[in-house]
């Protein structure tokens, strides 16, 4: 696959086959495209070339499998609606058009909320919530669409220690129930302890696979050039990926 | 002044249809901050209309909705690609775009005025509420409510109606996908409901509302109504149900007061009756100040209000800590002395109200905690410690870094994590005694 913008290529060739079942991480320096890998897959901005396909279908065939939380700073914060609302959005597939949003829709948007321990804000206008309040939000409105592959941009960007952790404990339960989740993450620091699979991305595809195998110096070292101070900080990450300190279960 | 079927209803009713027309649809371009957009549309249709007009040489509505909608859906396809190649903000592609295309029309409408036909630049700003005269108007409500007496309602009137009918509809229907489609496009585009064709849909309705209202009130009223009744809505909830049936009881005030304003407020100085649409939309105008300045909780006022009693909490939190701490260094304070703690923030007003409070009891000179005023300060110092003890423990500072901090953090409403009995300077913590 090939995105292009303004006929500048932005992501070249990246070819990859998600394993099922799996937290993959996508990381890579800034520009390097990995949004747009995101964006590409779900059809919001167009290839120029290659396919992608979801359990052998095409895109539109899969839309109700497939859960998207964008970044956060992507949408209007002032906006009129609650926690509960914007929950409620994630079920308007399976409400289809025109019909409102019905009691036992609310009560799975509510057990959503609940999941990500944010249930007494569920009244609360967005713009009342603190940052990583809003994550949650986001995080439940993913839950709330009952997918089976979800994708999510930078779920992690400034947030608290205790949104962190309701994040992770949230990816192990998707993960447990069979779901398979793609991440843009940022922090090499907590790949190896959060991932079981990686995407090293810079326009193209560096080198992709379980964490233990591909998650090196060498390769990091390819991906992110000369930045010596983040690869100091991510061999330390390596180091604990190698002793097979890895991916808990 | 007083009321008349004959001159007064249509113009009154044509005022309040579009009103409600516009304000509705007007809440979706507010949400989306793109309120301009129904300023270029509602210029932009001119030229529509205008060649709608040569090419059919008829002014029938359905005509008209063509031509305008076909300029509509120009005008927002061309402000994007503006926008994209011309990699210009969206405010000013909408305003090249709309700028340019009203010209036109008025170089269109001037040419076509050479050649006798019947257009009006004018009437295409004001409008011609004046003019829906209800000519064999009934003179009894009981003949107003007969069949016969609709056969004479104007086209403009109808049309404003069939408008008003399809945007509730459209609305209504759609509810959910608008909102979603307004909140977060690209979510609501992997959802199948795709955000382009929604916003694509609110433009051809702005559009058709912009025609049905034209003739009869003129572009500045249809502008005013875009976004005065949905923004000041948008000033008195937080929720997107409520601000929609707000917009719409703004946008029948707006109408009627604005409709009365024209006609009582002239003849109190003797003089005719002024542009109805245009006192409409002053009127929006001034709904919306006053709305910015009073609105509950977004307002200028409130949020002063709130300000203020922060700050007067903060200096009294401040004074009673400061006692509590004389008591436990084993002295009685000085009136000075809190005046000098309380320096810049009005000193005398805080303490003399902490008296009135009954926090703390003035004797001469001095200032001590009564009763209630020493549990309400063991609570502030209580705090103030046990942020301290965070601080240190928690957020690695050292100890002799955190007063300030702690100072800032005493007076929230979050309460401090549990500590320990003494905080990191020795001092013990207060225990919370209710």
């Amino acid at each position: 696959m090939t995105v292009a913008y303004h006929r500048k290529p932005v992501l070249w060739d990246v070819d990859y086959d998600a394993p099922p079942n799996k937290l993959i991480a996508i990381v890579g320096p800034n520009g390097a495209g990995k949004s747009t890998l995101i964006k590409a897959c779900l059809g919001l901005v167009p290839r120029a070339s290659g396919q992608v396909e979801f359990w052998g279908a095409p895109y539109r065939k899969a839309r109700s499998r497939l859960g998207y939380v964008p970044q956060r700073e992507s949408v209007d914060w002032d906006f009129p609606v609650s926690a509960l609302d914007v929950v409620c959005m994630g079920r308007y597939r399976r409400i289809g058009w025109f019909w409102p949003v019905t009691r036992s829709h609310k009560q799975a948007a509510l057990a959503c909320l609940d999941r990500v321990g944010m249930r007494d804000y569920a009244s609360r206008q967005i713009s009342q919530l603190s940052g990583g309040q809003q994550q949650r939000v986001f995080l439940a409105r993913a839950l709330a669409q009952e997918a089976d592959l979800y994708f999510m941009d930078e779920p992690f960007a400034g947030v608290d220690a205790a949104t962190e952790r309701a994040i992770v404990g949230v990816l192990r339960q998707l993960r447990s129930s069979g779901k398979t989740v793609v991440v843009v993450h940022h922090d090499l620091q907590t790949v190896p302890e959060y991932f079981d699979e990686v995407i090293l991305l810079n326009m193209r595809v560096v080198a992709s696979g379980p964490v233990r195998d591909v998650f090196t110096r060498e390769n990091l070292h390819k991906t992110y050039g000369g930045r010596l101070t983040l690869l100091s900080e991510a061999s330390e990450a390596v180091a604990r990926a190698a002793s097979g300190e890895g991916p808990s279960r | 002044m007083k009321f008349s079927v004959a001159s007064d209803l249509f113009p009154l009713l044509a005022g309040v249809l579009a009103a409600l027309t516009c304000g509705l649809l007007g809440n979706f371009l507010v949400l989306r901050r793109q309120s301009l957009m129904g300023d270029a549309i509602s210029h932009s249709v001119l030229p529509g209309l205008v060649i709608a007009f040569l090419i059919a040489s008829t002014r029938s509505p359905l005509v008209m909705f063509i031509g305008a909608a076909v300029a509509g859906m120009a005008t927002v396809i061309l402000v994007e690609l503006v926008k994209t190649l011309g990699r210009v903000e969206p405010g000013a592609a909408m305003g090249v775009v709309f700028s340019v295309l009203f010209a036109l029309g008025v170089l269109l409408i001037e040419q076509a005025a050479a050649r006798h036909v019947d257009l009006d630049a004018e009437c295409v700003l004001h409008g011609q509420l004046e003019s829906l005269v209800w000519y064999d108007a009934p003179d009894s409500i009981d003949a107003l409510l007969s069949f016969k007496a609709f056969a004479n309602v104007p086209r403009q009137i109808w049309t404003l109606v069939g408008m008003l009918t399809a945007s509730a509809a459209f609305v209504l229907l759609l509810f959910k996908e608008l909102r979603l489609a307004a909140f977060d496009p690209a979510m609501a585009t992997t959802q199948g409901f795709n955000a382009t064709v929604l916003h694509y849909l609110i433009m051809l309705f702005v559009a058709g509302a912009t025609v049905a209202s034209f003739d009869a009130v003129g572009s500045i009223l249809v502008i005013a109504m875009l976004v005065c009744p949905a923004a000041t809505a948008r000033l008195l909830t937080d929720r997107l149900g409520p601000q929609i049936v707000w917009s719409l009881l703004i946008a029948t005030g707006t109408a009627v007061g604005g409709y009365a304003v024209a006609s009582i407020v002239p003849a109190w100085f003797g003089r005719d009756a002024v542009n109805a649409a245009g006192s409409m939309a002053v009127t929006a105008g001034v709904l919306l100040s006053a709305a910015v300045v009073f609105a509950p909780r977004h307002g200028l006022i409130s949020r002063v209000v709130r300000r203020r009693l922060l700050a007067s909490k903060v200096a009294r939190d401040d004074l009673l800590a400061t006692l509590y701490r004389a008591v436990e260094a084993g002295g009685p304070i000085a009136i000075g002395q809190a005046r000098r703690l309380l320096a810049g923030r009005s000193p005398s007003r805080v303490i003399a109200r902490a008296g009135r409070l009954g926090l703390v009891h003035i004797d001469g000179d001095v200032v001590s905690l009564t009763a209630a005023g020493r549990a309400e300060a063991s609570e502030v110092v209580r705090r103030h410690r046990l942020w301290e003890h965070y601080l240190v423990g928690e957020a690695g500072l050292a100890p002799d870094h955190v007063h300030a901090t702690a100072e800032q953090l005493e007076h929230l409403d979050a309460a401090p994590p549990i500590g320990p009995a003494s905080d990191p300077h020795g001092r013990p913590i207060p225990a919370r005694d209710r």
